[in-house]
């Protein structure tokens, strides 16, 4: 098999975020301020990276803007030739900030998105204040004139707010919308019972997306991430295993995916020991589900199996203990059956704001937040 | 697209030289679109004073080709990259 070089890297420049996102996709084990990359390793990184065929970079973390060489970072990821994406929650930007970034080159800003008021999204990232910080950053963006996408992610106790974010892409002049609806990995795994949208609610979704993107289109591309357990077959899960895209943990740690290490049995070089080049093409974390070879039945003469490659690895060991499985949220997976009585378990009596209810307005956006277990950073 | 247009890449956007690939690419936010030489070659006529008739007009000479086959086709190609918001036109 013939191993194409990435397209992507996600660089996660750190774990520390002032949020704490009951559905954070960092590891449930965060890593250290002290264990982090310094700047000139980052500098060097985004060379490698360049060099073996990345041309986007996406700066995340955590927060990546808690990173205090932010700017020095972007002007070595410029330097290296890589197009340049700032993954934040806006929280830690300062208009001085933001113009240093732009000075530095920076290409295109994500912005993340809890909820369309003040109290959806400060109960959902656990931080008060982050939603009027985050409004006023988005106006800075707009006037510095950053691309901007907006990428607002859903869940059960938000999702009545979709047609309000779009709106709201809109009047950002974001030129793209993200709608993510929440995957179950790590910490929202911990949070499925919680988070899990309604059926009713996932297909409502589905269909607010469809009849936006014809009303919309021209003005903003919606990128859609229907909800997950949803759907019959499972999701590409990063366009098939170490075939376009390679993360890189704060520590170091080269991942082919950001939850990789919830699959215990997978060693990952580093960064400070190894070249990206031979990480990604010799490295055993990134061969371990390349391809099909690996593959058991059903996925093995299934004929999508090039479609979605078995779905996603860390899924099938989440649940079922076995990254090789079939990810058993595909109808085909000998398991789907006895996830669908969980969810269904899970989602009864499950109390969901429905979309053009008159009180679900305000009323709908206080939740309970006791059930959620937020994100947490130990203390060094 | 009309004549009178003038197209432009909006900040954000930009051509590369993919030197790993060997291949023009169009870098857009979250995005890197392949160009084979057709696209190149239309998309570098692209500079933002020019309109789509003047650069209909310079690709037909420049590959010797009927100006309604090069309009048409590079219509519907900036046409797409357009609905995808990697293409604006100037007001």
């Amino acid at each position: 098999m013939k191993i194409p070089p990435p397209i992507a890297m996600l660089a996660e420049l750190t774990h520390r975020c002032p949020l704490s996102c009951p559905y954070c996709s960092n590891p449930l084990e965060l890593a250290r301020q002290e264990t982090e990359l310094d700047t000139e390793t980052w500098a060097r990184v985004f060379r490698e990276a360049a060099d073996l065929g990345v041309l986007q970079l996406h700066l995340s973390g955590g927060e990546p803007a808690s990173r205090r060489d932010l700017t020095q970072l972007v002007l070595a990821a410029r330097d290296a030739g890589l197009y340049t994406n700032l993954i934040t929650s806006g929280i830690g930007l300062t208009e001085r900030r933001l113009q240093e970034l732009d000075k530095a080159g920076l290409d295109h800003i994500q912005l993340s998105l809890q909820g369309t008021t003040a109290e959806m999204a400060d109960a959902v990232g656990g931080y008060k204040g982050g939603f009027a910080r985050k409004m006023q950053v988005a106006e800075w963006i707009g006037a510095i004139g950053f691309p901007l996408t907006l990428n607002a992610v859903l869940h059960r106790h938000n999702l009545h707010q979709l047609p309000r974010a779009l709106e709201m892409a809109v009047e950002m002049g974001a030129r793209r919308i993200e709608v993510a609806t929440v995957q179950f990995h790590g910490w929202a795994l911990k949070n499925r019972g919680a988070l899990m949208p309604t059926h009713a609610q996932a297909k409502e979704a589905t269909r607010i997306v469809a009849e936006a993107r014809a009303a919309l289109k021209g003005t903003l591309v919606i990128d859609y991430v229907p909800a997950d357990y949803h759907e019959d077959y499972p999701k590409r899960c990063m366009g098939g295993w170490g075939s376009s895209g390679l993360n890189v943990a704060p520590d170091g740690q080269v991942l082919p995916c950001h939850a990789a290490q919830s699959i215990p049995h997978l060693k990952f070089d580093r960064v400070t020991d190894k070249s990206l080049t031979e990480i990604w093409y010799r490295g055993a974390a990134f061969n371990a589900y390349r391809g099909t070879d690996w593959m058991a039945e059903p996925c093995k003469s299934c004929d999508r199996k090039l479609k979605d490659f078995g779905g996603c690895r860390c899924q099938a060991f989440a649940l079922l203990g076995d990254a090789t499985a079939t990810d058993p949220v595909c109808v085909k997976s000998p398991q789907h059956g006895w996830l669908t009585s969980q969810t269904q378990a899970e989602l009864q009596g499950a109390d969901a704001p429905a979309l053009g209810d008159p009180v679900a307005g305000e009323a709908g956006d206080v939740f309970d937040t006791s059930e959620l277990t937020y994100r947490v950073l130990p203390r060094p | 697209m009309t004549p009178d247009d003038v197209p432009f890449l909006p900040r954000g956007v930009r051509l590369h030289f993919d030197k790993v690939r060997d291949t023009w690419v169009l870098l857009a936010p979250e995005r890197a679109i392949t160009l084979d030489a057709v696209g190149h070659a239309i998309l570098g006529e692209v500079d933002g004073t020019r309109s789509f008739g003047e650069i209909a007009q310079a690709l037909a000479a420049r590959y010797d080709a009927p100006v309604e086959q090069i309009t048409g086709d590079s219509a519907g190609f900036l046409g797409a990259l357009r609905d995808r918001r990697f293409l604006e036109v100037a007001p």
